[in-house]
Protein backbone atom coordinates (compact mmCIF):
# COMPACT_ATOMS: atom_id res chain seq x y z
CA UNK A 1 0.00 0.00 0.00
CA UNK A 2 1.49 3.36 -1.02
CA UNK A 3 2.24 5.95 1.65
CA UNK A 4 0.98 8.78 -0.55
CA UNK A 5 -1.77 8.05 -3.01
CA UNK A 6 -3.24 10.65 -5.34
CA UNK A 7 -6.22 9.67 -7.43
CA UNK A 8 -7.75 11.86 -10.11
CA UNK A 9 -6.68 15.20 -8.65
CA UNK A 10 -8.27 18.17 -10.37
CA UNK A 11 -7.70 21.79 -9.49
CA UNK A 12 -8.57 25.03 -11.27
CA UNK A 13 -7.87 28.62 -10.42
CA UNK A 14 -10.99 30.32 -11.71
CA UNK A 15 -11.31 29.15 -15.29
CA UNK A 16 -7.68 28.08 -15.50
CA UNK A 17 -7.37 24.30 -15.08
CA UNK A 18 -4.00 23.75 -13.42
CA UNK A 19 -4.20 20.09 -12.40
CA UNK A 20 -6.13 17.96 -14.88
CA UNK A 21 -6.32 14.50 -13.42
CA UNK A 22 -3.20 13.54 -11.49
CA UNK A 23 -2.65 9.96 -10.35
CA UNK A 24 0.49 9.35 -8.36
CA UNK A 25 1.56 6.74 -5.82
CA UNK A 26 4.60 7.15 -3.62
CA UNK A 27 5.80 4.35 -1.39
CA UNK A 28 7.47 4.67 1.95
CA UNK A 29 11.10 5.67 1.59
CA UNK A 30 10.75 6.66 -2.05
CA UNK A 31 12.21 9.88 -3.38
CA UNK A 32 10.20 11.45 -6.19
CA UNK A 33 11.17 14.51 -8.19
CA UNK A 34 8.65 16.61 -10.09
CA UNK A 35 10.06 18.36 -13.11
CA UNK A 36 8.47 20.39 -15.86
CA UNK A 37 8.12 23.82 -17.35
CA UNK A 38 7.12 26.88 -15.39
CA UNK A 39 3.36 26.88 -14.97
CA UNK A 40 2.94 23.14 -15.49
CA UNK A 41 1.41 22.78 -12.01
CA UNK A 42 4.29 21.36 -9.95
CA UNK A 43 3.94 23.72 -6.99
CA UNK A 44 0.17 23.48 -7.06
CA UNK A 45 0.37 19.70 -6.91
CA UNK A 46 2.73 19.78 -3.93
CA UNK A 47 0.49 22.29 -2.17
CA UNK A 48 -2.57 20.08 -2.57
CA UNK A 49 -0.76 17.22 -0.82
CA UNK A 50 -0.71 19.11 2.47
CA UNK A 51 -3.93 20.99 1.95
CA UNK A 52 -2.55 24.44 1.18
CA UNK A 53 -4.72 24.28 -1.94
CA UNK A 54 -8.20 22.79 -1.93
CA UNK A 55 -8.84 20.30 -4.67
CA UNK A 56 -11.89 20.36 -6.93
CA UNK A 57 -12.00 16.63 -7.47
CA UNK A 58 -10.10 13.49 -6.57
CA UNK A 59 -8.81 11.81 -3.44
CA UNK A 60 -5.59 12.34 -1.55
CA UNK A 61 -4.50 9.79 0.98
CA UNK A 62 -1.41 9.93 3.10
CA UNK A 63 -0.65 7.13 5.55
CA UNK A 64 -4.34 6.24 5.78
CA UNK A 65 -5.51 9.85 6.15
CA UNK A 66 -7.96 10.42 3.28
CA UNK A 67 -9.29 13.73 2.04
CA UNK A 68 -11.36 14.79 -0.93
CA UNK A 69 -12.88 17.98 -2.32
CA UNK A 70 -15.47 18.21 0.46
CA UNK A 71 -13.03 18.19 3.37
CA UNK A 72 -12.34 21.45 5.09
CA UNK A 73 -10.28 20.44 8.10
CA UNK A 74 -6.96 19.58 6.61
CA UNK A 75 -4.88 19.61 9.76
CA UNK A 76 -4.91 15.84 10.19
CA UNK A 77 -3.32 15.63 6.75
CA UNK A 78 -0.78 18.32 7.59
CA UNK A 79 0.31 16.39 10.67
CA UNK A 80 1.58 13.70 8.31
CA UNK A 81 3.05 15.95 5.65
CA UNK A 82 5.88 18.43 6.11
CA UNK A 83 6.70 21.15 3.63
CA UNK A 84 9.78 23.20 2.84
CA UNK A 85 9.35 26.29 0.69
CA UNK A 86 11.50 28.12 -1.78
CA UNK A 87 11.53 31.23 0.42
CA UNK A 88 12.38 29.50 3.75
CA UNK A 89 9.53 31.35 5.52
CA UNK A 90 11.13 31.24 8.95
CA UNK A 91 9.40 33.15 11.74
CA UNK A 92 11.61 36.23 12.06
CA UNK A 93 10.91 36.97 15.72
CA UNK A 94 11.98 33.51 16.86
CA UNK A 95 15.45 31.97 17.11
CA UNK A 96 16.38 28.90 15.11
CA UNK A 97 15.59 26.68 18.09
CA UNK A 98 12.30 28.49 18.76
CA UNK A 99 11.31 28.12 15.11
CA UNK A 100 11.86 24.38 15.45
CA UNK A 101 10.08 24.09 18.81
CA UNK A 102 7.00 26.19 18.09
CA UNK A 103 4.76 23.65 16.35
CA UNK A 104 5.71 20.71 18.61
CA UNK A 105 4.92 22.98 21.55
CA UNK A 106 1.58 24.43 20.48
CA UNK A 107 0.28 21.67 18.21
CA UNK A 108 1.59 18.54 19.91
CA UNK A 109 1.84 20.05 23.40
CA UNK A 110 5.24 18.42 23.87
CA UNK A 111 6.60 18.98 27.39
CA UNK A 112 9.05 21.84 27.82
CA UNK A 113 11.86 19.51 28.84
CA UNK A 114 11.66 17.57 25.58
CA UNK A 115 11.38 20.63 23.38
CA UNK A 116 14.92 21.88 23.74
CA UNK A 117 16.32 18.40 23.18
CA UNK A 118 14.16 18.10 20.08
CA UNK A 119 15.47 21.41 18.73
CA UNK A 120 19.05 20.34 19.36
CA UNK A 121 18.47 16.98 17.69
CA UNK A 122 16.83 18.46 14.60
CA UNK A 123 19.26 21.33 14.17
CA UNK A 124 22.21 18.98 14.57
CA UNK A 125 20.71 16.80 11.89
CA UNK A 126 20.96 19.73 9.45
CA UNK A 127 24.40 20.72 10.69
CA UNK A 128 23.34 23.74 12.72
CA UNK A 129 23.88 22.54 16.28
CA UNK A 130 25.92 25.71 16.86
CA UNK A 131 23.25 28.13 15.66
CA UNK A 132 20.41 27.35 18.08
CA UNK A 133 20.00 30.87 19.40
CA UNK A 134 20.54 32.78 16.19
CA UNK A 135 17.68 34.69 14.63
CA UNK A 136 16.84 34.12 10.97
CA UNK A 137 18.35 37.43 9.85
CA UNK A 138 21.61 36.40 11.50
CA UNK A 139 21.85 33.31 9.28
CA UNK A 140 22.81 32.85 5.63
CA UNK A 141 20.17 31.73 3.15
CA UNK A 142 21.51 28.20 3.18
CA UNK A 143 21.41 28.09 6.96
CA UNK A 144 17.88 29.51 7.01
CA UNK A 145 16.72 26.85 4.61
CA UNK A 146 18.29 24.16 6.77
CA UNK A 147 16.49 25.55 9.81
CA UNK A 148 13.28 25.37 7.79
CA UNK A 149 13.99 21.71 7.06
CA UNK A 150 14.67 21.06 10.76
CA UNK A 151 11.43 22.85 11.64
CA UNK A 152 9.46 20.51 9.39
CA UNK A 153 11.24 17.40 10.62
CA UNK A 154 10.50 18.30 14.24
CA UNK A 155 6.84 17.43 13.59
CA UNK A 156 8.01 13.97 12.49
CA UNK A 157 6.12 13.98 9.17
CA UNK A 158 5.68 10.76 7.20
CA UNK A 159 6.53 12.56 3.99
CA UNK A 160 8.39 15.79 3.26
CA UNK A 161 7.50 18.06 0.35
CA UNK A 162 10.23 20.31 -1.01
CA UNK A 163 9.36 23.06 -3.50
CA UNK A 164 12.51 24.31 -5.23
CA UNK A 165 14.30 24.56 -1.92
CA UNK A 166 17.52 25.82 -3.49
CA UNK A 167 16.11 28.23 -6.06
CA UNK A 168 16.31 31.30 -3.83
CA UNK A 169 19.89 30.61 -2.79
CA UNK A 170 23.18 32.01 -4.01
CA UNK A 171 24.97 29.33 -6.05
CA UNK A 172 27.63 28.72 -3.39
CA UNK A 173 24.96 27.89 -0.79
CA UNK A 174 23.07 25.33 -2.87
CA UNK A 175 25.34 22.40 -2.06
CA UNK A 176 24.93 22.54 1.73
CA UNK A 177 21.14 22.35 1.42
CA UNK A 178 21.23 19.58 -1.18
CA UNK A 179 23.59 17.63 1.09
CA UNK A 180 20.96 17.76 3.85
CA UNK A 181 18.22 16.61 1.49
CA UNK A 182 20.43 13.81 0.24
CA UNK A 183 21.08 12.67 3.80
CA UNK A 184 17.34 12.62 4.52
CA UNK A 185 16.85 10.47 1.44
CA UNK A 186 19.63 8.13 2.54
CA UNK A 187 18.04 7.86 5.98
CA UNK A 188 14.84 6.61 4.37
CA UNK A 189 12.69 9.74 4.48
CA UNK A 190 9.91 9.77 1.90
CA UNK A 191 10.43 12.85 -0.25
CA UNK A 192 8.47 14.54 -3.01
CA UNK A 193 10.36 17.46 -4.44
CA UNK A 194 10.12 19.98 -7.20
CA UNK A 195 13.59 20.70 -8.46
CA UNK A 196 15.54 22.17 -11.32
CA UNK A 197 18.74 20.49 -10.12
CA UNK A 198 18.73 17.75 -12.72
CA UNK A 199 22.01 16.17 -11.68
CA UNK A 200 20.82 15.96 -8.10
CA UNK A 201 17.49 14.49 -9.20
CA UNK A 202 19.28 11.90 -11.26
CA UNK A 203 21.50 10.84 -8.38
CA UNK A 204 19.01 10.86 -5.54
CA UNK A 205 15.58 10.09 -6.93
CA UNK A 206 13.86 6.76 -7.39
CA UNK A 207 11.28 8.22 -9.69
CA UNK A 208 11.14 11.25 -11.92
CA UNK A 209 7.77 12.74 -12.80
CA UNK A 210 7.54 15.07 -15.77
CA UNK A 211 4.52 17.35 -15.60
CA UNK A 212 3.11 19.09 -18.63
CA UNK A 213 -0.04 21.22 -18.79
CA UNK A 214 -1.44 19.93 -15.54
CA UNK A 215 -0.90 16.26 -16.25
CA UNK A 216 1.78 13.69 -15.56
CA UNK A 217 3.12 13.44 -19.05
CA UNK A 218 5.80 10.86 -18.43
CA UNK A 219 7.44 9.25 -15.46
CA UNK A 220 9.90 6.54 -14.54
CA UNK A 221 13.27 5.86 -12.98
CA UNK A 222 15.71 8.70 -13.67
CA UNK A 223 18.06 6.72 -15.97
CA UNK A 224 15.16 5.84 -18.21
CA UNK A 225 13.62 9.29 -18.22
CA UNK A 226 16.91 11.00 -18.96
CA UNK A 227 18.35 8.58 -21.47
CA UNK A 228 15.22 7.44 -23.24
CA UNK A 229 12.48 10.06 -23.03
CA UNK A 230 9.35 8.71 -24.69
CA UNK A 231 7.61 11.95 -25.61
CA UNK A 232 8.53 14.95 -27.68
CA UNK A 233 7.63 17.35 -24.84
CA UNK A 234 10.04 15.72 -22.40
CA UNK A 235 12.77 15.64 -25.05
CA UNK A 236 12.27 19.36 -25.62
CA UNK A 237 12.23 20.08 -21.92
CA UNK A 238 15.43 18.14 -21.28
CA UNK A 239 17.04 19.68 -24.33
CA UNK A 240 16.02 23.16 -23.24
CA UNK A 241 17.74 22.91 -19.90
CA UNK A 242 20.83 21.25 -21.40
CA UNK B 1 -1.51 97.82 33.08
CA UNK B 2 0.41 94.63 32.37
CA UNK B 3 -0.98 91.30 33.59
CA UNK B 4 0.51 90.32 36.94
CA UNK B 5 1.37 86.64 37.00
CA UNK B 6 0.43 85.08 40.28
CA UNK B 7 1.10 81.39 40.52
CA UNK B 8 0.59 81.52 44.27
CA UNK B 9 -3.08 81.83 43.42
CA UNK B 10 -2.91 78.09 42.72
CA UNK B 11 -1.84 77.24 46.24
CA UNK B 12 -4.42 75.18 47.98
CA UNK B 13 -5.50 73.58 44.70
CA UNK B 14 -2.57 71.14 44.50
CA UNK B 15 -4.64 68.25 45.79
CA UNK B 16 -7.35 68.89 43.24
CA UNK B 17 -4.85 68.97 40.37
CA UNK B 18 -3.18 65.81 41.63
CA UNK B 19 -6.51 64.05 41.90
CA UNK B 20 -7.42 65.21 38.39
CA UNK B 21 -4.11 64.00 36.99
CA UNK B 22 -4.62 60.71 38.82
CA UNK B 23 -7.99 60.22 37.19
CA UNK B 24 -6.55 61.06 33.77
CA UNK B 25 -3.91 58.39 34.35
CA UNK B 26 -6.54 55.86 35.48
CA UNK B 27 -8.68 56.54 32.42
CA UNK B 28 -5.63 56.15 30.20
CA UNK B 29 -4.56 52.87 31.78
CA UNK B 30 -8.04 51.36 31.51
CA UNK B 31 -8.65 52.81 28.05
CA UNK B 32 -5.19 51.86 26.80
CA UNK B 33 -5.18 48.27 27.99
CA UNK B 34 -8.75 47.39 27.14
CA UNK B 35 -8.69 49.44 23.93
CA UNK B 36 -5.60 47.69 22.59
CA UNK B 37 -7.02 44.32 23.66
CA UNK B 38 -10.13 45.08 21.60
CA UNK B 39 -7.89 46.22 18.77
CA UNK B 40 -6.07 42.88 18.78
CA UNK B 41 -9.36 40.96 18.85
CA UNK B 42 -10.79 43.22 16.14
CA UNK B 43 -7.77 42.77 13.90
CA UNK B 44 -8.04 39.00 14.38
CA UNK B 45 -11.74 39.05 13.50
CA UNK B 46 -11.12 41.10 10.37
CA UNK B 47 -8.33 38.81 9.24
CA UNK B 48 -10.70 35.84 9.13
CA UNK B 49 -13.25 35.02 6.45
CA UNK B 50 -16.01 34.83 9.06
CA UNK B 51 -19.37 35.79 7.52
CA UNK B 52 -20.96 37.90 10.28
CA UNK B 53 -18.14 38.94 12.58
CA UNK B 54 -15.83 40.62 10.09
CA UNK B 55 -18.48 43.04 8.69
CA UNK B 56 -19.75 43.83 12.20
CA UNK B 57 -16.23 44.77 13.28
CA UNK B 58 -15.75 46.79 10.09
CA UNK B 59 -18.97 48.71 10.80
CA UNK B 60 -17.91 49.39 14.40
CA UNK B 61 -14.57 50.76 13.23
CA UNK B 62 -16.20 53.01 10.63
CA UNK B 63 -18.82 54.40 13.01
CA UNK B 64 -16.24 55.30 15.65
CA UNK B 65 -13.70 56.73 13.24
CA UNK B 66 -16.27 58.94 11.56
CA UNK B 67 -17.94 60.49 14.59
CA UNK B 68 -16.59 62.93 17.21
CA UNK B 69 -15.32 61.52 20.48
CA UNK B 70 -17.46 64.03 22.39
CA UNK B 71 -20.61 62.70 20.73
CA UNK B 72 -19.60 59.12 21.51
CA UNK B 73 -19.12 60.14 25.13
CA UNK B 74 -22.46 61.94 25.32
CA UNK B 75 -24.17 58.99 23.73
CA UNK B 76 -22.86 56.65 26.41
CA UNK B 77 -23.48 59.02 29.29
CA UNK B 78 -26.71 60.79 28.30
CA UNK B 79 -28.09 58.44 25.65
CA UNK B 80 -27.84 55.01 27.21
CA UNK B 81 -29.96 55.80 30.30
CA UNK B 82 -32.92 55.91 27.88
CA UNK B 83 -32.33 52.18 27.47
CA UNK B 84 -32.07 51.76 31.21
CA UNK B 85 -28.26 51.62 31.21
CA UNK B 86 -27.00 54.22 33.64
CA UNK B 87 -23.25 54.73 33.80
CA UNK B 88 -21.30 56.82 36.29
CA UNK B 89 -19.00 59.59 35.01
CA UNK B 90 -15.86 57.51 35.32
CA UNK B 91 -17.51 54.43 33.84
CA UNK B 92 -18.85 56.35 30.87
CA UNK B 93 -15.55 58.16 30.31
CA UNK B 94 -13.52 54.94 30.53
CA UNK B 95 -15.92 53.05 28.29
CA UNK B 96 -15.88 55.83 25.70
CA UNK B 97 -12.09 55.72 25.63
CA UNK B 98 -12.04 51.93 25.35
CA UNK B 99 -14.55 51.94 22.51
CA UNK B 100 -12.74 54.76 20.74
CA UNK B 101 -9.23 53.34 21.03
CA UNK B 102 -10.57 49.86 20.24
CA UNK B 103 -11.73 51.05 16.83
CA UNK B 104 -8.57 52.99 15.94
CA UNK B 105 -6.26 50.26 17.17
CA UNK B 106 -8.22 47.61 15.26
CA UNK B 107 -7.38 49.51 12.10
CA UNK B 108 -3.76 50.11 13.07
CA UNK B 109 -3.09 46.52 14.15
CA UNK B 110 -4.88 45.20 11.09
CA UNK B 111 -2.34 47.01 8.92
CA UNK B 112 0.41 45.23 10.86
CA UNK B 113 -1.32 41.88 10.43
CA UNK B 114 -1.60 42.44 6.70
CA UNK B 115 2.11 43.15 6.45
CA UNK B 116 3.03 39.62 7.53
CA UNK B 117 4.22 37.69 4.47
CA UNK B 118 1.77 35.06 3.29
CA UNK B 119 4.59 32.51 3.17
CA UNK B 120 5.10 32.61 6.94
CA UNK B 121 1.42 31.90 7.48
CA UNK B 122 1.53 29.03 5.00
CA UNK B 123 4.60 27.64 6.74
CA UNK B 124 2.67 27.68 10.02
CA UNK B 125 -0.34 26.06 8.34
CA UNK B 126 1.86 23.33 6.94
CA UNK B 127 3.00 22.65 10.51
CA UNK B 128 -0.66 21.89 11.35
CA UNK B 129 -1.14 24.98 13.50
CA UNK B 130 -4.71 26.24 13.91
CA UNK B 131 -5.67 29.74 12.73
CA UNK B 132 -5.74 31.01 16.31
CA UNK B 133 -2.34 29.49 17.08
CA UNK B 134 -0.95 31.08 13.93
CA UNK B 135 -2.33 34.48 14.87
CA UNK B 136 -1.03 34.30 18.39
CA UNK B 137 2.42 32.82 17.82
CA UNK B 138 3.36 33.77 14.27
CA UNK B 139 1.45 36.91 13.33
CA UNK B 140 0.81 39.00 16.42
CA UNK B 141 4.27 39.92 17.69
CA UNK B 142 5.79 40.88 14.31
CA UNK B 143 2.56 42.73 13.46
CA UNK B 144 2.64 44.74 16.69
CA UNK B 145 6.32 45.45 16.22
CA UNK B 146 5.63 46.88 12.79
CA UNK B 147 2.93 49.30 13.96
CA UNK B 148 4.11 49.98 17.51
CA UNK B 149 4.99 53.67 16.89
CA UNK B 150 1.56 54.33 15.35
CA UNK B 151 -0.20 52.46 18.12
CA UNK B 152 1.77 54.33 20.78
CA UNK B 153 0.79 57.65 19.23
CA UNK B 154 -2.84 56.62 19.21
CA UNK B 155 -2.71 55.78 22.92
CA UNK B 156 -1.25 59.23 23.61
CA UNK B 157 -3.97 60.84 21.49
CA UNK B 158 -6.61 59.02 23.51
CA UNK B 159 -4.96 60.10 26.75
CA UNK B 160 -5.08 63.73 25.62
CA UNK B 161 -8.62 63.22 24.35
CA UNK B 162 -9.69 62.25 27.85
CA UNK B 163 -9.80 66.01 28.58
CA UNK B 164 -13.14 65.97 26.79
CA UNK B 165 -14.51 63.84 29.62
CA UNK B 166 -14.62 66.99 31.74
CA UNK B 167 -17.81 67.69 29.78
CA UNK B 168 -19.66 64.97 31.67
CA UNK B 169 -18.08 66.06 34.95
CA UNK B 170 -15.59 63.22 35.14
CA UNK B 171 -13.16 64.88 37.52
CA UNK B 172 -10.00 64.45 35.49
CA UNK B 173 -7.27 67.00 34.92
CA UNK B 174 -9.12 69.39 32.63
CA UNK B 175 -12.16 69.28 34.87
CA UNK B 176 -9.95 70.22 37.80
CA UNK B 177 -8.47 73.09 35.79
CA UNK B 178 -11.87 74.43 34.79
CA UNK B 179 -13.03 74.22 38.37
CA UNK B 180 -10.00 76.05 39.79
CA UNK B 181 -10.18 78.71 37.10
CA UNK B 182 -13.82 79.36 37.96
CA UNK B 183 -12.78 80.00 41.55
CA UNK B 184 -9.59 82.05 41.31
CA UNK B 185 -10.13 83.57 37.84
CA UNK B 186 -6.49 82.90 37.04
CA UNK B 187 -6.96 81.31 33.63
CA UNK B 188 -3.39 81.83 32.43
CA UNK B 189 -1.74 80.33 35.48
CA UNK B 190 -4.15 77.40 35.72
CA UNK B 191 -3.98 76.39 32.09
CA UNK B 192 -0.25 77.00 31.97
CA UNK B 193 0.25 74.50 34.78
CA UNK B 194 -2.24 72.05 33.30
CA UNK B 195 -0.57 72.28 29.90
CA UNK B 196 2.74 71.43 31.55
CA UNK B 197 1.12 68.51 33.35
CA UNK B 198 -0.35 67.08 30.11
CA UNK B 199 3.00 67.51 28.44
CA UNK B 200 4.73 65.66 31.27
CA UNK B 201 2.14 62.88 31.16
CA UNK B 202 2.55 62.53 27.40
CA UNK B 203 6.32 62.32 27.63
CA UNK B 204 6.06 59.78 30.43
CA UNK B 205 3.51 57.71 28.53
CA UNK B 206 5.59 57.70 25.34
CA UNK B 207 8.63 56.62 27.33
CA UNK B 208 6.70 53.82 29.01
CA UNK B 209 5.30 52.60 25.72
CA UNK B 210 8.70 52.60 24.11
CA UNK B 211 10.11 50.57 27.03
CA UNK B 212 7.18 48.17 26.74
CA UNK B 213 7.91 47.85 23.03
CA UNK B 214 11.54 47.05 23.75
CA UNK B 215 10.52 44.40 26.27
CA UNK B 216 8.05 42.83 23.84
CA UNK B 217 10.26 42.83 20.78
CA UNK B 218 13.72 42.60 22.30
CA UNK B 219 16.02 39.78 21.28
CA UNK B 220 17.90 37.78 23.80
CA UNK B 221 21.61 37.88 23.10
CA UNK B 222 23.38 34.84 21.87
CA UNK B 223 26.99 33.79 22.16
N1 LIG C 1 -3.01 31.27 -6.24
C1 LIG C 1 -3.16 31.22 -7.58
N2 LIG C 1 -4.15 31.88 -8.19
C2 LIG C 1 -4.32 31.83 -9.53
N3 LIG C 1 -3.54 31.12 -10.35
C3 LIG C 1 -2.52 30.44 -9.82
C4 LIG C 1 -2.29 30.43 -8.40
N4 LIG C 1 -1.20 29.67 -8.15
C5 LIG C 1 -0.81 29.19 -9.35
N5 LIG C 1 -1.59 29.64 -10.35
C6 LIG C 1 -1.45 29.30 -11.78
O1 LIG C 1 -1.40 27.91 -11.89
C7 LIG C 1 -0.50 27.50 -12.88
C8 LIG C 1 0.49 26.52 -12.30
O2 LIG C 1 1.27 27.18 -11.32
P1 LIG C 1 2.36 26.43 -10.46
O3 LIG C 1 2.90 27.43 -9.51
O4 LIG C 1 1.79 25.18 -9.91
O5 LIG C 1 3.44 26.08 -11.56
P2 LIG C 1 4.89 25.49 -11.39
O6 LIG C 1 4.95 24.28 -12.23
O7 LIG C 1 5.23 25.34 -9.95
O8 LIG C 1 5.77 26.62 -12.05
P3 LIG C 1 7.21 27.21 -11.61
O9 LIG C 1 8.24 26.28 -12.20
O10 LIG C 1 7.26 28.55 -12.27
O11 LIG C 1 7.27 27.27 -10.13
C9 LIG C 1 0.12 28.78 -13.42
O12 LIG C 1 -0.55 29.11 -14.61
C10 LIG C 1 -0.16 29.81 -12.36
O13 LIG C 1 -0.30 31.06 -12.93
MG1 LIG D 1 6.55 26.29 -8.61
Amino acid sequence: MPLVDLIGIHKSFGTNPVLRGIDLSVHEGQVVALIGRSGSGKSTLLRTINGLEHIDDGVISVDGEKIDARDTDLRALRLKVGMVFQQFNLFPHLTAAENVMLAPKVVKKAPQAELRALAVEMLEKVGLGDRLDHYPDQLSGGQQQRVAIARSLAMRPRVLLCDEVTSALDPELVAEVLAVVRKLADDGMTLIMVTHEMRFAREVCDQLVFMHQGRIHESGPPEQVFSAPQTEELRQFLGGIG
Amino acid sequence: MAYQFDFSSLSGYGDLLAKGAGLTVSLTVVGGLAGVAIGIAGAWARSRPVPVLAPVVAAYVEVIRNTPFLVQLFFLFFGLPALGIKLGEFQAAALAMVVNLGAYSTEIIRAGVQSIPRGQIEAAMSLAMTPLQIFRHVVLIPALKKIWPALSSQVVIVMLGSSVCSQIAAEELTFAANFIQSRNFRAFEVYFVVTALYLALSILLRWLLSRLGQALFERRRHG
